[in-house]
């Protein structure tokens, strides 16, 4: 079983970045099951989403308290919740932002990171900061589990109308292209290295 | 895993999606909504399969959840089959003409998108508003999974229909976690469902006919005379299908499982329970959550099992007396608080089905998921652990409220 936690601000998408991300997990074999958090419903509130993901059925409809990815898809709310509450050691975090890698304050049991840019791409492509399609691209680089072909497929099963099913295509791609990844627990062994 | 029907298709979507998709599946006349949460995305499905022409029905989307009812009665009456879903403060406002609809034996099948109930206030999911109205005459049926949402609303609509039931069946789950909650579906062929459901046969007791006219539901009653013999009789009939229901519910489902592959336990499910010392017994989404706990539990060495309830109405007590035979205590979890008893609904009436075993054995009765709240696999780990000392007979004075401690 992989537990996902998605963060995100009301009016991003968070809850329907999720659904697709569990059609593509689906259209590639796996079981899937994701849950949106029942909180107050407000543009620029904080929202949380929850995606469980097993080659076999999964039953548990709860929601996740120790993921093992976070996926972020604003650049603040990690100031407003403890986006890492919970979190398994060993974790992947996949975020928006700006910033490289050196000047997050992570904590220290993450084992991958991917970042990637969202909000500017998204400002390119939509004109908006809705960012859940390219952090769905960046997942899939960071982690693997689902294929780029499979989130595109999952896009355009998903109710977006022409222009917004095009830009969301686009937005899901250069997300994948443009989102650094990390691995973090070899960099640790490396500096070890050199220590030693 | 389960058998796949050659015809059926993989879909990821929602409770409230897997509802409409039923609804479809059955192809009503008559769809009657009004929207309150956390049902509205059900019936803006509904509607838009009506609008894209998917669903040849009639949609009347009216004033009010009373208006709802009275409408769809109507229709019911002219031998339409229909359909409707609502929730919490929905279904009290439709609460006049809903206890209606037994007692003229109409075959109409609503979801109910479980919701707490009022006050504090409340939008989210908990089983208040259904079990406030388990008395109304109503068949319930409570789905676990979001298969079992599509799935049973088919299924509803045959046992609904069916000649020694003619009773109006609320299919019931849980507002937010199956309602929102996303996972892989089975979606059967339309023709298969065609062939399940067989030749319309919606309403034969009573039709409005312009060239047939009759009364229907005359005042029934008073002191002398033949009228309360004759309200006993209508009273005695709607008890007749409701025993009657027993034996249809099964046969449905095993018919729905011997064509599409699924098959989905009809009144009571017993899980883990070979070797059981004792049993938690659930009700709806929580279930599963609460096999996963059982699971860890068994791999500990604890000899728990599980009985899940799916048919609240009527209430199952053969099936339930039989599962209870085999352990020595339980600890039932509602999603519902019975204010009068001090305790949950389904551990209330659960001791009526003890009763019929003659074992007076220690019964727990727990409280939680209230107002949307989780109930966790820890949680039911703790449910686990308390209800494990009830076989020695250390039973809590009172409920155990699971989330009272809640951060």
């Amino acid at each position: 079983m992989y537990e996902i936690r998605l963060h995100g601000r009301g009016g991003q998408g968070a809850v329907l970045a999720s659904n697709m991300l569990a059609q593509a997990l689906v259209e590639e074999g796996k079981y899937a099951v994701a849950i949106p958090s029942f909180g107050f419903e407000r543009r620029g509130a904080p929202v949380a989403a929850f995606l469980r993901c097993d080659d076999r059925e999964i039953r548990s409809m709860t929601n996740i308290y120790n993921p093992d990815c976070i996926i972020c898809i604003d650049p603040t709310v990690s100031r407003a919740v403890d986006i890492f509450a919970g979190m398994k050691e060993g974790g992947t975090l996949v975020q928006t932002t700006k910033r490289p890698l050196e000047e997050l304050t992570l904590p220290r049991s993450l084992a991958r990171v991917g970042l990637c840019d969202a909000v500017s791409i998204a400002l390119d492509i939509f004109k908006r900061p809705i960012t859940n399609s390219i952090m769905l691209g960046a997942f899939a680089r960071t982690t693997g589990m689902v294929s780029l072909t499979g989130l595109k497929n999952a896009i355009e099963a998903a109710d977006f109308r022409d222009a917004g099913l095009k830009q969301n295509l686009a937005a899901v791609e250069r997300g994948y292209e443009e989102t650094m990844v990390y691995d973090l627990r070899r960099k640790a062994a490396v500096n070890a290295a050199s220590v030693a | 895993m389960s058998k796949i029907s050659n015809s059926s298709r993989v879909i990821v979507c929602d409770g409230n999606e897997a509802a409409a998709l039923g609804v479809g599946l059955a192809r009503p006349d008559v769809v009657a909504v009004y929207p309150i949460t956390p049902q509205s995305s059900l019936v803006e499905y509904v509607s838009q399969m009506i609008a894209d022409g998917r669903l040849q029905a009639e949609l009347m989307n009216v004033e009010g959840e009373h208006s709802v009812m009275s409408a769809l009665q109507g229709a019911a009456l002219a031998g339409g089959r229909t359909y409707t879903a609502t929730s919490g403060p929905g279904l009290a406002f439709m609460f006049e003409p809903y206890i209606r609809a037994p007692g003229l034996r109409l075959p109409m099948v609503a979801s109910l998108v479980t919701r707490d109930l009022l006050t504090p206030q409340c939008v989210w999911g908990g089983q208040q508003d259904a079990m406030s109205v388990r008395e109304a005459g109503w068949i319930q049926i409570y789905c676990e999974t979001v298969q079992e949402v599509l799935d049973t609303i088919v299924m509803a609509y045959k046992i609904a229909e069916h000649h020694d039931v003619m009773l109006p069946v609320n299919v019931c789950h849980d507002g937010n976690y199956l309602s929102y909650g996303v996972s892989r579906v089975e979606l059967p062929d339309q023709a298969e469902v065609d062939a399940f459901l067989g030749p319309r046969d919606v309403n034969w007791h009573v039709a409005l006919d312009p060239a047939r006219p009759m009364a229907v539901d005359p005042l029934t009653g008073g002191a002398g005379g033949g009228g309360p013999a004759m309200f006993v009789k209508y009273r005695k009939g709607l008890c007749n299908g409701m025993q009657n229901a027993l034996r249809v519910i099964s046969e449905v489902h095993a018919e729905w499982g011997e064509r599409f592959g699924r098959f989905h336990a009809p009144l009571v499910e017993e899980y883990s329970l070979d070797g059981a010392d004792y049993a938690l017994v659930t009700i709806g989404s929580m279930t599963g959550a609460a096999k996963d706990a059982v699971d860890a539990a068994r791999e500990a060495g604890e000899k728990v099992g599980l009985i899940k309830v799916k048919t609240f109405r009527p209430f199952p007590v053969e099936a339930l007396s039989a599962a209870f035979a085999k352990v020595k205590a339980v600890g039932i979890v509602d999603r519902a608080v019975s204010f009068g008893w001090n305790s949950g609904p389904v551990y209330q009436e659960s001791l009526g089905a003890l009763y019929r075993t003659g074992r007076h054995i220690p019964a727990i009765s727990f409280i939680g998921g209230l107002a949307g709240a989780d109930i966790t696999a820890e949680h039911f780990a703790r449910i686990i652990e308390t209800t494990a000392k009830a076989v020695t007979g250390a039973v809590p004075d009172g409920p155990v409220w699971v989330n009272e401690n809640d951060q």
